[in-house]
C-alpha cells in the first residue's frame, strides 16, 4: 500500500489540531467539527486497516521506518500486528465518541478539543510505534494534554488529581526511561524493538548486576512502569482520583484506552523482550492479577459515587487481564505442556483489554448523563429512574450486565478465557479470583436497583430522558459488547496469529536452563 | 603559538575588546533616555565576532600566546554558545523596564567585558590565564548584580555575590599555588604529567589543592555546597543578568571543568571513556558523584518551598548544575557530549523562562506566583510559551529538555552498572522537579482569572519569547544537525604537541 496509513493514523489528529489553532475561539460549532471530523477519519482508516490486515501472519504490518536521528540509532518505525490492531481500533472509536460525548463542554472549547487531538495523537502513536525512543515519546506526550485536560475542564478536586496522576505516571515512566536505555547500551545499541526481541534474551542471558539478573532488574523497572498505568494493586491509587474529578469524556478516553497502555506495554515488552523473566514472574502476575480482582471488587463495593465505584470496577476488570497473562506458562514442561491453556488465557487478556474499553466507556457515559442532570453521582440519590427515563433504563442495563459478567455479553467471554487459561496452572488463585465475579455482580446490581428501581425520587420527577446524541455515543458500544459476547470469532481470529506468536517466543527463548 | 602569531586567530576577542571600547564611547553622546541605544551597538559587535568565529578552520587545535590559551573546535563552541545567549540577553534588556529609572550604556559594556573575559575562561589551559578570566568574570558580574542601585535588593545581593566571590577565588587561588609549588608549571597540561612523577608524600598536599581548586570551579557553576550566594544574587539582581548568569558563566564554568578534570586526571586526557588518576588518593568519581546528587536534590526540594519565580528558578538552575554535573563521573568523550548538548539546550528553555518573568514583570510588577494568577487566559502567548519552558525544564518530550535528559541519563548507563545509582537518583528528582515547574502552569491555568487589568507584552517581547519556545521545541523534536555539530566539537587541546 502507497499510503502510510499508520502514519496517517497518527498525525490526522495534529492536522485536527492545528486547523482549530486557526479557528477564532468564539466559533464553537467549527471547532467541535472539525474535532469530530479529524476522529471520524481517523475511525474510517482504522476499520479499512482492520479490514485489510492480514490475520494469517502473527509478524507486523504496514510497516514504515524512516531515519530520524541516526547519529543515536533512533528511527521513525511503525508497525501493526494482532496485538496493537484492537487498541488501534478502539482508540479512534472511543476517541470520536468521545467528541460527542464533551459536545456541551462550555469553558474553553477551543484548548479543550485541540489538547483532546494531541491526547489522540499521542494514544496512537504509542500504539503503533516500534521504536523505543518513539514509543517512549509518545507515552510521555500523552501525559502533557491529559494534565490540562483533568486540571482545566475536571470537577472540584480537579488540580490535585491533575498533579497525582501526572507525578504518579512520570514517576513510573522514568523507570521505564532507564529500562529502555539500558536494553540500548546492553543489546547491540538499537531501539528498533523488533530487533530487541530477538537479541535482547541472548545479550542480557547471565548478565549479572548487583548480584542480580540483569534481567530481573529491566523487568521490573519495565513492570513497574506500566503497573502504574494499568494500575496494578499497590499503584492504583491516583486511578479513583482521577477518574472521578476527569470530565466524562476523558474518563471515558481514561479507562478506555490509557489503562490498556499498560497491559499493551507489559505485553510487547516485557513478554516480547524478557521472556524469561516471564516463566519467573508468572506466579507474581497471577497474585497480583488477583489482588486486583478482590481488592478493586472490595473498593467498588463500598463506594457511594457512582462514577468513583465503575473506576473501581476498572482495577477489578484488568485484574482478570493480568490473571490471563500470567496463564502463559501453560505451555511450560513442568505445567503438561498445556498450549490450549496459555492461548485462551492471552487471548482472553488482550479480549478483556477491548471489552473493558467498550464496556467502561459506555458505564461513565452513564455516569455522566446522569450527573449532566442531576449534578451529583451518588448511587443512593437516585431511585426509579427507570420509570422517568426507561429508554436509559435499557441501555443502562447492558453496560451494567455487561460489566457484571453476564453471558451473552463480550465481557463474559473474555473473562471467561482468563479464568480458563489460568485455571490449571494457577487453580487456587483462580478460585479465589472467582468470587470477584460474585463482589463484581453485587456491586454492579446494587447500583443499578437503587438508581433505577424502586420509589421515584420526587426531586427528578422532571427528569428529561437520554438525547439523541447522548444515546448516539451509547449505542454503537452496546453493538459492540452485544456481537463479540454472542459471536467472538471475527476477533479471536485477528489476534490468534500473534498470540501464537507471542507463546512461542516466550516458550523457546523463555526456557533457557541455568539463569535463574 | 608565539604573541604575534597568535593575534591573526585573535580576531573574535579583539572584536569584542573593540565592541567594547565603541560602546563606552557611543554611550558618551547618548541622553539618559536614550541610552538604551548603546544596546544596537554592542549588538552589532557581538554579531561580528560571531562571524568572525565561523571563518575559524574548525579543525584547528593550538594554542595562542606562548600556550596561554587553546584554540579548538571545544572552545569554539562555548564561545558560540556564549555568544547566543548574550545576544538573547541584550536584545530582551532594552525591554526591561526594571532600568527605567538608569543610564544602561555601562551596563551593555560590562555585558560585554563579561563576554571577553568568559572567552578566555573557555579557552585557558594555563592556571594564571584562567585565574585573571574567573575574576574578570567575577567582578563584571559583581557590578552587575548591584546595577539597580536604588533597589535594596540588588545592593544585598552584589555585596553578597562579592563576598562570596572573593572568599571562593580566594581558595581557589590558593589551591593553585599549592598545585604549582607540587609541580612547578602552570600549565594545565604538564601538570597531569609532572603529578605522575610525584612521591607519595606530597598526596596530602595535592589532594589539599585540588579540594580547594574545586571550591572554586563549584562556586562558579553554583555546586552544593558553594551555591549559597545563588537565590539572593538571583532574585536581587536585575532579570536580565540573572537570566545571564544562570547560562553563560554556568557554561563556561563547566568548560573549565571539563577541560581541566580531564586535562589533568583523565588518562592521558583523551576523551574516550579513561578512568581516574590515582595519584592523589581520592575517589575523584565518588566525591563528583555525591556532589552532583546532593545538588540536583537540594535544588530541586527547596525550588519546591518557593513563593519567588526569581528565586524558584535560582534553585531550578542549582538543580540543573547539578544533572549536568553527575556524567563528569563517568570520564568519557560521551558524558561530555552530553553537558555539551544539555547546556547548548539549557540556554533557550532558561533563558525563555527568565524572560517570561521579565514579560510579565512588566505588565505586573511582581515576579511571585500570585502575580501569575490567570496569565494563561489573559496572555495566552506568555502562557503557552512558559508551559513550554516549564515542560522543558522537567524534561518531557517533545521539549528540548527531554533531549537533553535523555543524552545525560544514556552516558550514564552507558558508563556501567556503578553509575546506574545516579542515574535513579537523576530521575526521581526528575519527578520532583515536575510538582514544582507544574505550579507554575497551575497557576497560570487553573486558578482563575487575575483582580488587575493586565496587557499583552509589546511585540518584540512576544517574538523573542516565541523564538525562544520555538527553538525548544524544534530541537526536541529534531536535533540532529545540533548533535552533530556538538560531536565535531568534542576536540581538544591536550598538550603535547
Amino acid at each position: 500500500m502507497d499510503l502510510n496509513i499508520l502514519s496517517l493514523l497518527i498525525w490526522l489528529p495534529i492536522i485536527g489540531m492545528l486547523a482549530i489553532a486557526f479557528v477564532p475561539r468564539e466559533k464553537v460549532d467549527i471547532i467541535k467539527i472539525i474535532a469530530a471530523t479529524a476522529t471520524g477519519l481517523q475511525l474510517f482508516l482504522a476499520i479499512l486497516l482492520w479490514m485489510q490486515f492480514d490475520k494469517t501472519t502473527g509478524s507486523f504490518q504496514f510497516m514504515e521506518r524512516y531515519d530520524w536521528i541516526p547519529s543515536f540509532n533512533i528511527f521513525y518505525t511503525l508497525g501493526v500486528d494482532g496485538l496493537s490492531l484492537p487498541m488501534v481500533v478502539l482508540t479512534p472509536l472511543l476517541s470520536f465518541l468521545a467528541v460527542f460525548v464533551s459536545w456541551n463542554t462550555k469553558r474553553a472549547v477551543k484548548g479543550f478539543f485541540a489538547l483532546f487531538l494531541l491526547l489522540d495523537t499521542g494514544m496512537m502513536g504509542v500504539f503503533l510505534a516500534l521504536d523505543f525512543f518513539l514509543f517512549y515519546v509518545f507515552w510521555e506526550v500523552m501525559l502533557l494534554p491529559m494534565y490540562f485536560l483533568i486540571g482545566m475542564w475536571g470537577g472540584p478536586q480537579r488540580v490535585y488529581a491533575a498533579i497525582k496522576f501526572f507525578l504518579f505516571t512520570l514517576f513510573g515512566s522514568v523507570l521505564m526511561l532507564i529500562a529502555i536505555l539500558a536494553l540500548y547500551f546492553t543489546c547491540g545499541q538499537t531501539f528498533d524493538m523488533i530487533t530487541l526481541m530477538h537479541t535482547a534474551p541472548t545479550a542480557l542471558n547471565g548478565v549479572l548486576w548487583w548480584g542480580m539478573s540483569a534481567i530481573k532488574v529491566i523487568w521490573i523497572l519495565l513492570f513497574v512502569g506500566f503497573a502504574i498505568k494499568v494500575p496494578v494493586f499497590p499503584f492504583h491509587t491516583w486511578l479513583p482520583l482521577a477518574h472521578v474529578e476527569a470530565p466524562t469524556a476523558i474518563s471515558v478516553i481514561l479507562a478506555g484506552v490509557l489503562l490498556k497502555m499498560g497491559i499493551y506495554g507489559m505485553l510487547r515488552v516485557n513478554y516480547g523482550m524478557l521472556p524469561e523473566a516471564v516463566w519467573w514472574f508468572a506466579g507474581a502476575l497471577a497474585v497480583l492479577g488477583v489482588i486486583n480482582v478482590i481488592w478493586g471488587g472490595l473498593a467498588a463495593l463500598a463506594q457511594k459515587d457512582l462514577k468513583k465505584m465503575v473506576a473501581y470496577s476498572s482495577i477489578n476488570h484488568l485484574g482478570y487481564a493480568l490473571m490471563g497473562m500470567a496463564a502463559i506458562v501453560a505451555v511450560g514442561a513442568e505445567n503438561g505442556n498445556n498450549y490450549a491453556a496459555a492461548e485462551a488465557g492471552m487471548s482472553g487478556a488482550v479480549f478483556q483489554m477491548f471489552n473493558h474499553g467498550t464496556i467502561s466507556a459506555m458505564l461513565f457515559i452513564i455516569a455522566g448523563v446522569i450527573y449532566d442532570r442531576a449534578h451529583h453521582r451518588e448511587i443512593a440519590g437516585f431511585g426509579g429512574l427507570a420509570k422517568q427515563m426507561p429508554i436509559f433504563a435499557g441501555v443502562a442495563a447492558v453496560a451494567f450486565f455487561a460489566g457484571l459478567g453476564l453471558p451473552a455479553l463480550s465481557g463474559f467471554i473474555s473473562e471467561f478465557m482468563c479464568f480458563v487459561g489460568a485455571f490449571p496452572v494457577f487453580r487456587t488463585i483462580v478460585i479465589i479470583g472467582t468470587f470477584g465475579i460474585l463482589i463484581n455482580a453485587a456491586y454492579f446490581l446494587r447500583a443499578y436497583q437503587k438508581i433505577f428501581f424502586g420509589e421515584l425520587n420526587k426531586k427528578y420527577s422532571d427528569m428529561p430522558e437520554i438525547n439523541g446524541r447522548e444515546l448516539f455515543t451509547l449505542i454503537p458500544l452496546a453493538i459492540i459488547t452485544f456481537i463479540l459476547g454472542v459471536y467472538p470469532a471475527p476477533f479471536l481470529n485477528v489476534i490468534r496469529e500473534t498470540i501464537s506468536g507471542i507463546i512461542e517466543h516466550v516458550a523457546t527463548l523463555g526456557i533457557a536452563p541455568g539463569i535463574f | 603559538m608565539s604573541n604575534l602569531q597568535s593575534i591573526k586567530l585573535f580576531i573574535p576577542e579583539l572584536i569584542v575588546v573593540v565592541t567594547v571600547l565603541v560602546g563606552i564611547i557611543a554611550d558618551l553622546f547618548y541622553s539618559k533616555k536614550k541610552s538604551y541605544l548603546t544596546g544596537n551597538w554592542i549588538l552589532g559587535g557581538l554579531i561580528l565576532s560571531m562571524i568572525a568565529i565561523f571563518f575559524h578552520n574548525p579543525q584547528n587545535v593550538t594554542t595562542l600566546f606562548t600556550d596561554m590559551v587553546a584554540l579548538d573546535p571545544f572552545a569554539i563552541f562555548f564561545k558560540l554558545l556564549i555568544l547566543v545567549a548574550t545576544i538573547f540577553v541584550v536584545l530582551i534588556s532594552r525591554y526591561n523596564k526594571e532600568f527605567t529609572e538608569y543610564r544602561v550604556g555601562e551596563y551593555y559594556v560590562l555585558i560585554t567585558i563579561m563576554v571577553f573575559g568568559l572567552f578566555l575562561m573557555v579557552s585557558a589551559v594555563d592556571l594564571i590565564m584562567l585565574y585573571l578570566a574567573f575574576e574578570t568574570v567575577s567582578i563584571m558580574s559583581f557590578i552587575l548584580a548591584g546595577y539597580l542601585k536604588s533597589e535594596r535588593r540588588s545592593n544585598e545581593s552584589a555585596l553578597k555575590y562579592v563576598i562570596y566571590g572573593a572568599f571562593s577565588s580566594g581558595l581557589m587561588l590558593f589551591g593553585m599555588s599549592i598545585l604549582f609549588g607540587l609541580t612547578g608549571v602552570t600549565k594545565i597540561c604538564l601538570i597531569g604529567n609532572n603529578l605522575m612523577a610525584l612521591e607519595g608524600s606530597a598526596n596530602f598536599a595535592l589532594a589539599i589543592a585540588f579540594v580547594l581548586i574545586l571550591a572554586g570551579f563549584a562556586y562558579k557553576i553554583s555546586v552544593v555546597p558553594f551555591h549559597f550566594w545563588t537565590p539572593d544574587v538571583y532574585e536581587g539582581a536585575p532579570t536580565t543578568i540573572t537570566a545571564f548568569l544562570s547560562v553563560a558563566p554556568k557554561a563556561a564554568g563547566f568548560a573549565v571543568v571539563i577541560r581541566f578534570f580531564h586535562i589533568v586526571f583523565g588518562d592521558s586526557g583523551a576523551l574516550q571513556a579513561g578512568s581516574w588518576l590515582t595519584q592523589t588518593e581520592l575517589p575523584w568519581a565518588q566525591i563528583l558523584a555525591l556532589l552532583a546528587v546532593i545538588t540536583m536534590t537540594l535544588g530541586n526540594v527547596v525550588a519546591i518551598q518557593q513563593d519567588n519565580l526569581k528565586r524558584m528558578l535560582a534553585y531550578s538552575s542549582i538543580a540543573h548544575a547539578g544533572y549536568m554535573l553527575m556524567v563528569l563521573p563517568v570520564l568519557s568523550g560521551d558524558s561530555i557530549y552530553a553537558i555539551m548538548l544539555y547546556l547548548f539546550i539549557y540556554i533557550f528553555m532558561n533563558l525563555g523562562a527568565f524572560f517570561t518573568v521579565i514579560a510579565v514583570k512588566n505588565v505586573t510588577g511582581g515576579e511571585t506566583f500570585a502575580d501569575y494568577k490567570g496569565i494563561g487566559w489573559k496572555m495566552p502567548l506568555v502562557g503557552f510559551v512558559m508551559t513550554v519552558f516549564m515542560f522543558s525544564l522537567t524534561g518531557l518530550p517533545p521539549t528540548a529538555g527531554f533531549i537533553g535528559k535523555f543524552y545525560l541519563f544514556a552516558a550514564l548507563i552507558e558508563g556501567g552498572t556503578q553509575f546506574y545509582w545516579i542515574a535513579f537518583i537523576g530521575v526521581f528528582n526528575s519527578v520532583i522537579s515536575l510538582y514544582y515547574y507544574m505550579r507554575v502552569v497551575k497557576v497560570m491555568y487553573f486558578d482563575g482569572e487575575p483582580q488587575k487589568t493586565i496587557t499583552k507584552p509589546i511585540l518584540p517581547v512576544s517574538l523573542i519569547l516565541l523564538v525562544l519556545a520555538s527553538l525548544t521545541i524544534i530541537l526536541g523534536i529534531y536535533w540532529a544537525p545540533l548533535a552533530d555539530w556538538v560531536r565535531n566539537s568534542l576536540i581538544f587541546y591536550i598538550g603535547g604537541m
